[in-house]
């Protein structure tokens, strides 16, 4: 950059900056660093595929889909709402050395399940006891966790912030950390008009962001709408899976929202003994939602410890007929499915995969703009 | 304007009063007058009667003495010493009762904290004038407030008493030491909570007024003290033995600690 003409000048108006500036050259950098700031933050901030408006948020009970269990009209669903709602999902802060976000362990690839984590990892590589379920369809859920052992889908998150080998934080930690943050604070202010950061705003603003996590658009929701065919294979997976399944994974949500015993031998390890864990009623042992089993081609490994890696392992466990005891009765006509038919019920399951679920902008990490 | 004058044109002016559209002569003094009775009637409706306020004072006992944190040993049933570091728990759905049957809700929910002397001061207002005959009270947190997601207030989890693993409120919370158990540090510790059957914990109590009952006044603060004793939680219908429970955190047993609580509070008469 040559700066000798303007030096000339200012010389001659008897101003001399020792490192060439003079005024007018100063007001030229001046606006060209400010236009250089206004170019990046607007990139930063309104990047579009960040952006969330009213319209993003519109909801309609899909298709075929019972009303809700979680009533959105005590948590009104605003853009502002949603997005502290995701950025506390993808903010480590919630942890007790910041290190473990919500999204560490719900990855959105695997329909916000763990991809290949048996069981969960949480603060300083601590290993939980069960596998990470999925994160979708939530409002329609009646309780949360493997056992139901929350009934509310505002107070789910408590349980991992309080959870010494997940986040490890308490409730009034957490809430601490946000009061003092500057930018916290003009989040809350617009999501909630009061710059005061409570449990309860904080609950309702991550109820917003998971409560939106729908998935309805799978090639299955397409064919039965009549919008797509299946293969031959996927149509007979189907019938089977009618025949053979339906009685506790119901359409559409995959999941009659009861607790089954499928037999599964307990693991004397991790001494999980399922709902008698909450309820206290000995006929509950080793009994464990039935998980909804959308997008379950993605959400592997399987079951509550994630025992089984492949979902040919899960039909040979249903097929087999080895069950431990105390097992529902529902689960024996699967005994003696021909690797065909389980192939088939596979090929059926893959077709509850929703593409456009997985990729929903709305979800995505907003710190890799 | 003579005086007479002056009140036969009131006279006119009240009698008027129904009928505003009414033509009325427009002289300085009829105005003044009529804006004068005006605001006699609208003041005379604007400050009602202010509803009564009643104060409850909760009083911690350990039988016959007030609940001194920590430093005090006391005995249970069985001649176990023990001393209280801990002692909180939910009241709720506060009613009156009338001779007559009918009961005055009362709403709200009170966490009530020896560490915390306010707490133990429960204001009521807006309680209709009345003799009543009993109070009555739920110590927890009813079932409806146990399924209603995030909340503020006395029942935002961030006053610890919230269990996240199962959702629900804890009632009650005693925490202490007792030589005789056989837990770590020899503390023993009762978190009670469960609304559902057959865990439910969720109990009832009825105090009498006695013969006199208790009158409320309008326009006046009323108050009664009742006292809720800790060696009760020890016993009646099970003697506590502290070397065989002295660590209930979720449903096992937690009913046993319930039924002992439910009888835990009387009034105070003293007062
Ligand atoms: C350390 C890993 C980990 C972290 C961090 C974590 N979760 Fe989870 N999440 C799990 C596991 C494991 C389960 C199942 C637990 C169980 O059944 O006991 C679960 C269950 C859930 C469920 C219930 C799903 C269902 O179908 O029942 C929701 C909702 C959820 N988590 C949301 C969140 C939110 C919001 C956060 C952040 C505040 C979070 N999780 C942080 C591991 C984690
Ligand atoms: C008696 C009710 C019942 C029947 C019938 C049943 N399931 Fe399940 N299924 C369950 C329960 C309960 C679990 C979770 C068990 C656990 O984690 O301990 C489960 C788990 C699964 C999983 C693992 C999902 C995950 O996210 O981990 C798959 C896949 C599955 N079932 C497929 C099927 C298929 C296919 C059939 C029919 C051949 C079938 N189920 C029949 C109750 C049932």
């Amino acid at each position: 950059m040559s700066l000798r003409g303007n030096k000339i000048t200012a010389a001659q108006k008897g101003f001399l900056h020792p490192l060439g500036f003079n005024r007018r050259r100063f007001v030229y950098i001046f606006f060209f660093v400010c236009s250089l700031y206004f170019c990046f933050s607007s990139f930063t901030e309104t990047n579009p595929y960040f952006v969330i408006t009213v319209k993003d948020l519109e909801f309609t009970n899909p298709l075929g889909f019972p009303q809700p269990v979680y009533d959105f009209k005590n948590n009104k669903v605003t853009p502002e709402g949603f997005v502290l709602g995701r950025k506390l999902f993808y903010d480590p802060i919630l942890s007790k050395d910041s290190s473990v976000s919500c999204a560490f362990c719900h990855q959105r690839i695997a329909a916000f399940a763990h991809i290949d984590h048996t069981l969960s990892h949480g603060i300083n590589g601590s290993i939980g006891n069960r596998n990470v379920p999925p994160l979708q369809n939530l409002i329609w859920q009646q309780t949360f966790m493997w056992d139901g052992g929350i009934n509310h889908l505002e107070l789910q998150p408590l349980a991992p912030i309080t959870n010494g080998r997940e986040m490890a934080e308490s409730l009034k930690g957490v809430l601490a950390k946000l009061q003092n943050n500057k930018a916290y604070e003009a989040d809350f202010k617009s999501a909630f008009n009061d710059t005061l950061i409570t449990s309860e705003k904080l609950l309702k603003a991550l109820a917003q962001f998971t409560g939106m996590m729908i998935s309805s658009n799978s090639k299955y929701d397409r064919y039965v709408k009549g919008e797509e065919d299946f293969s031959l294979h996927e149509l007979n997976g189907l019938q089977l899976f009618r025949s053979h399944c339906i009685n506790c994974h119901k359409e559409p949500l995959f999941t009659d929202n009861t607790f089954r015993n499928i037999g599964l031998k307990p693991d004397t390890a991790l001494r999980d003994s399922g709902r008698i864990k909450i309820t206290g009623i000995a006929d509950d042992y080793m009994k464990f939602k039935v998980p909804g089993l959308r997008n379950v081609e993605m959400t592997y490994p399987y079951m509550h410890d994630g025992r089984f890696r492949t979902l040919q392992q899960v039909l040979a466990h249903y097929a087999n007929g080895k069950f431990f005891t105390n097992y529902d009765k529902s689960i024996e006509k699967n005994i003696g499915l021909t690797a065909q038919e389980q192939a088939d019920i596979i090929a059926f399951l893959k077709t509850l995969t929703d593409q456009q679920f997985l990729h929903d902008r709305r979800f995505a990490d907003p710190n890799f703009r | 304007m003579s005086k007479m004058k002056k009140v036969r044109h009131c006279r006119r002016l009240l009698s008027k009063t129904d009928a505003i559209g009414v033509k009325i002569k427009r002289n300085r003094a009829t105005v003044v007058l009529y804006v004068a009775a005006l605001l006699f009637i609208t003041t005379s409706f604007t400050t009602p009667v202010e509803k009564a306020k009643l104060f409850i004072h909760i009083e911690h006992y350990a039988g016959m003495q007030p609940l001194q944190m920590d430093t005090v040993y006391y005995k249970n049933e069985l001649g176990q010493t023990f001393t209280v570091s801990r002692f909180r728990y939910y009241l709720s759905n506060i009613k009156l009762k009338k001779t007559d049957g009918t009961e005055v809700n009362l709403p709200g929910y009170f966490l009530v904290d020896e560490a915390d002397p306010e707490s133990k001061s429960i204001t009521l207002s807006h309680v209709p004038e009345g003799n009543y005959h009993a109070l009555s009270f739920t110590i927890g947190v009813d079932s409806l407030h146990n399924c209603s997601g995030a909340q503020s207030g006395a029942l935002d989890p961030v006053n610890g008493m919230f269990w996240t693993w199962n959702t629900g409120y804890i009632f009650m919370k005693m925490e202490g030491h007792a030589d005789a158990s056989t837990s770590p540090g020899h503390i023993f510790e009762y978190h009670i909570g469960g609304y559902m059957a057959p865990n439910n914990c969720i109990r009832k109590a009825e105090l009498d007024f006695g013969k006199k009952g208790l009158t409320i006044y309008d326009n006046k603060d009323n108050g009664i003290a009742i006292k809720a004793d800790v060696l009760q939680l020890l016993k009646t219908p099970t003697t506590i033995d502290f070397s065989r429970l002295s660590s209930v955190t979720d449903f096992h047993n937690a009913t046993i600690i319930a039924d002992n609580y439910a009888d835990m509070f009387t009034i105070n008469a003293d007062e």
